[in-house]
C-alpha cells in the first residue's frame, strides 16, 4: 500500500517534470557503474570484516592479489557551521585502505572507518568482484544484499526504539488534575 | 651555568612497574576489557574521541584504561597517537540535516516536523543513586514504536525559510578550510578555527565560560533552538578511486543556540546564532560550545567586546587541555636550575635588606 502511494507521487513527478525526468533514464554505464559500486560500498562500510569474509565463502573467486597492502591513516573529519554553512575541520578519524586487483584487471578500493586493515582488504575485493561482469551478480546476490538487508534491520530496531521515547504533548484543561 | 643533572634511570623505570602495578589494582578482581570501557562507560569515551580530536572508539577506551579513568591523560594519549599516522584528506562536510536521529529536542518550539524524541538521556531522572546498578542489573528490553518516516529538519532551517533567524555563513568551494593541527594558531581567528578549537576544547572550560555568559559576562539570551544526537554518514574523495567514496557512520551530538537579534537600518532584526558540534554523545560540550561560539562573534556583530567568553585569544588560548596540562603539570618537573637562581637573588636581596637595616642577617638551615 505504502508502496504504491510512493509510485504515485513519483509518476506525478515524473509528469509534471518531463524534460528533467527524462535525463534520468539517460545515465552512461559509468555512471551506473558509479552508483553501484558506492551502493556496495555503503553496505560493506557498516558491516564486520568476519561478516564479509564469511559471506564471500559463498562464491568460487577469481584470482586476485594485492595492488595496495592495507594502510591505516586518517582523515580530517569536515562539518559546517551551523549545520548547513561554511566547512571547518571539526577532528579526525582513523582510516584504513587497501586495493584488489582481480587476474582479469578490474582493480577495487577499500576505504573505511577504523584501523581493520583486512575489512579495507574485503571491500576492495568486493569493489573489484562488483566491477567484474562475471561476478557482480554473485557479489551483490551474496554478500551485498545479505548484509544491507541486515544493515536495515538495525536500523530499524534502533529507530523503533527511538520512537518510542519521542513526546506526545496533550493539553491540560483548566481544572483538571 | 648550566649543570646537567642525570641520575633516577631506576627510580623512572621502578615507580612505572609500580603504576602498572596500581593501574591493574586488586588482581583478584577481573580486568576491565576494552569493550567493556566502550559500551559501559560510552560518554567517557565519546568525551575523550571528542578533545582528543580523533574519532576511533577502541583506541579511547585503550587510552582510558591506558590513564586508569585520567580522561585528560587519556586525551593526550590521543593526540599523541594520531601524531603517528599519516593523513589521506579531509572528508566530504557531513549534513547533519540526515542525521539518523537518536535523541532531538528543542526547547524553542513544541510541535517541530519529526517531534520531540527523547533518546537515550539522563534528563527527568531523578539523579538518585541507584543500589539496583551495583550488581548483576539487566536491563528491561527496550519499548519500540512504530518510526515515523517524516523528516527530522533542523530547527534553524525552519526558522530560516521565514528570515527570522540569519542565515549560516557560507563561503566558495576551493576556500581553503583553516587547520590549527597544521597552522599555529593566530589572532583576529575566524570562524572555523574557532569552531574547530571549541570542538576539542575542554568540556570543563567551554562549561565554564559558557555559564559565565549567562550570569551575565558577555550575556547573549540564548535559547536552545535544537540538540540533536544520533549516526551520520561520512564520505571521503578518494583520488584513487574517482568519486566520493563511503567511509561509515560516525555519532555526533550537534547544538544549535537561538540568540537575541541583530538588526540595522538596512537590514531587519532577526536572531543570531552559537552553533556546537562534537563527537558522540556530548550534550553539555555542544551546549556550552554554542555559547561560546556566539559569544565569540562579538566582533562581527558589533557588541562591545568586554567580557573573557567574547575574547577570542583568551577562549582560544586556554581552551585546550592538553596544552594546559602540559603547562601546569611541567611545574612538577626538576626545576634545580632555576629555583638555585632565584634563591641566590632573594638570597643577596635580604643581604642587602639586612645591610640597609643594620640587621644582623639570619642563618638559613639550608646553607
Amino acid at each position: 500500500m505504502k508502496q504504491s502511494w510512493r509510485l504515485i507521487i513519483k509518476l506525478s513527478i515524473i509528469i509534471d517534470n518531463l524534460d528533467s525526468a527524462s535525463l534520468v533514464t539517460d545515465v552512461t554505464p559509468q555512471d551506473s557503474l558509479k552508483t553501484r559500486r558506492k551502493a556496495a560500498m555503503a553496505v560493506l562500510v557498516h558491516a564486520e570484516a568476519s561478516d564479509i569474509a564469511g559471506r564471500l565463502r559463498g562464491l568460487s573467486l577469481p584470482r586476485h592479489d594485492d595492488l595496495r597492502e592495507p594502510e591505516n591513516g586518517l582523515v580530517m573529519l569536515r562539518g559546517r557551521v551551523g549545520g548547513d554553512g561554511a566547512p571547518f575541520n571539526l577532528g579526525e578519524a582513523t582510516v584504513s585502505r587497501a586495493a584488489v586487483r582481480l587476474a582479469t584487471g578490474e582493480v577495487g578500493f577499500g576505504y573505511t572507518l577504523g584501523r581493520d586493515g583486512e575489512k579495507a582488504r574485503l571491500i576492495a575485493l568486493c569493489d573489484a568482484l562488483v566491477q567484474s561482469e562475471e561476478f557482480a551478480g554473485g557479489v551483490e546476490r551474496e554478500v551485498v544484499a545479505p548484509l544491507r538487508a541486515e544493515l536495515l534491520a538495525r536500523q530499524a530496531q534502533r529507530a523503533a526504539q527511538t520512537a518510542a521515547t519521542k513526546v506526545d504533548f496533550y493539553t491540560m484543561v483548566r481544572g483538571e488534575g | 651555568m648550566y649543570v646537567a643533572v642525570k641520575g633516577g634511570e631506576r627510580a623512572i623505570e621502578n615507580a612505572h612497574r609500580l603504576l602498572a602495578h596500581a593501574r591493574r589494582g586488586d588482581q583478584g578482581v577481573p580486568e576491565i576489557s576494552l569493550d567493556q570501557i566502550s559500551e559501559q562507560l560510552g560518554l567517557a569515551v565519546d568525551r575523550v574521541m571528542s578533545e582528543g580530536s580523533l574519532y576511533d572508539r577502541e583506541l579511547a577506551a585503550l587510552a582510558i584504561k591506558q590513564a586508569r579513568g585520567d580522561l585528560i591523560e587519556a586525551i593526550f594519549l590521543v593526540r599523541a597517537f594520531r601524531a603517528t599516522l599519516p593523513r589521506f584528506g579531509a572528508s566530504e562536510p557531513v549534513d547533519t540535516g540526515a542525521m539518523r536521529v537518536q535523541r532531538r529536542v528543542s526547547s524553542t518550539f513544541k510541535d517541530i516536523p519529526g517531534g520531540q524524541i527523547l533518546g537515550p538521556t539522563f534528563d527527568y531522572t531523578h539523579r538518585l543513586l541507584d543500589p539496583g546498578l551495583a550488581e548483576g542489573f539487566v536491563p528491561d528490553e527496550p519499548a519500540t514504536a512504530e518510526a515515523s518516516s517524516v523528516a527530522t529538519p533542523r530547527v534553524t532551517d525552519i526558522l530560516g525559510r521565514d528570515g527570522l533567524i540569519e542565515p549560516s555563513p557560507q563561503v566558495e568551494d576551493g576556500v581553503p578550510i583553516g587547520d590549527l593541527t597544521r597552522e599555529p594558531l593566530n589572532f583576529p581567528a575566524d570562524r572555523d578555527l574557532r569552531l574547530q578549537n571549541l570542538a576539542r576544547g575542554d568540556e570543563g572550560f567551554l562549561l565554564a565560560i559558557g555559564y559565565s555568559t549567562q550570569r551575565g559576562y558577555g550575556r547573549n539570551h540564548p535559547f536552545a533552538g535544537e540538540i540533536r544526537f544520533g549516526e551520520v554518514e561520512v564520505e571521503f574523495f578518494a583520488e584513487d578511486v574517482g568519486f566520493a567514496v563511503p567511509l561509515g557512520a560516525i555519532e555526533l551530538t550537534e547544538c544549535q543556540m537561538v540568540n537575541q537579534f541583530k538588526g540595522s537600518a538596512t537590514e531587519a532584526p532577526c536572531f543570531t546564532r552559537g552553533y556546537g558540534l562534537a563527537f558522540g554523545q556530548s550534550e553539555r560540550k555542544t551546549m556550552s560550545m554554542a555559547l561560546v561560539d556566539r559569544a565569540l562573534r562579538a566582533r562581527e556583530l558589533g557588541e562591545e567586546v568586554l567580557a573573557p567568553a567574547q575574547d577570542e585569544e583568551f577562549v582560544m588560548s586556554h581552551s585546550d587541555n592538553v596544552q594546559a596540562t602540559g603547562f601546569v603539570e611541567h611545574l612538577k618537573l626538576p626545576h634545580y636550575v632555576d629555583f638555585q637562581s632565584e634563591l641566590g637573588l632573594l638570597r643577596k636581596l635580604r643581604q642587602e635588606f639586612a645591610e640597609a637595616n643594620d640587621v644582623e642577617p639570619m642563618k638559613e638551615a639550608a646553607e
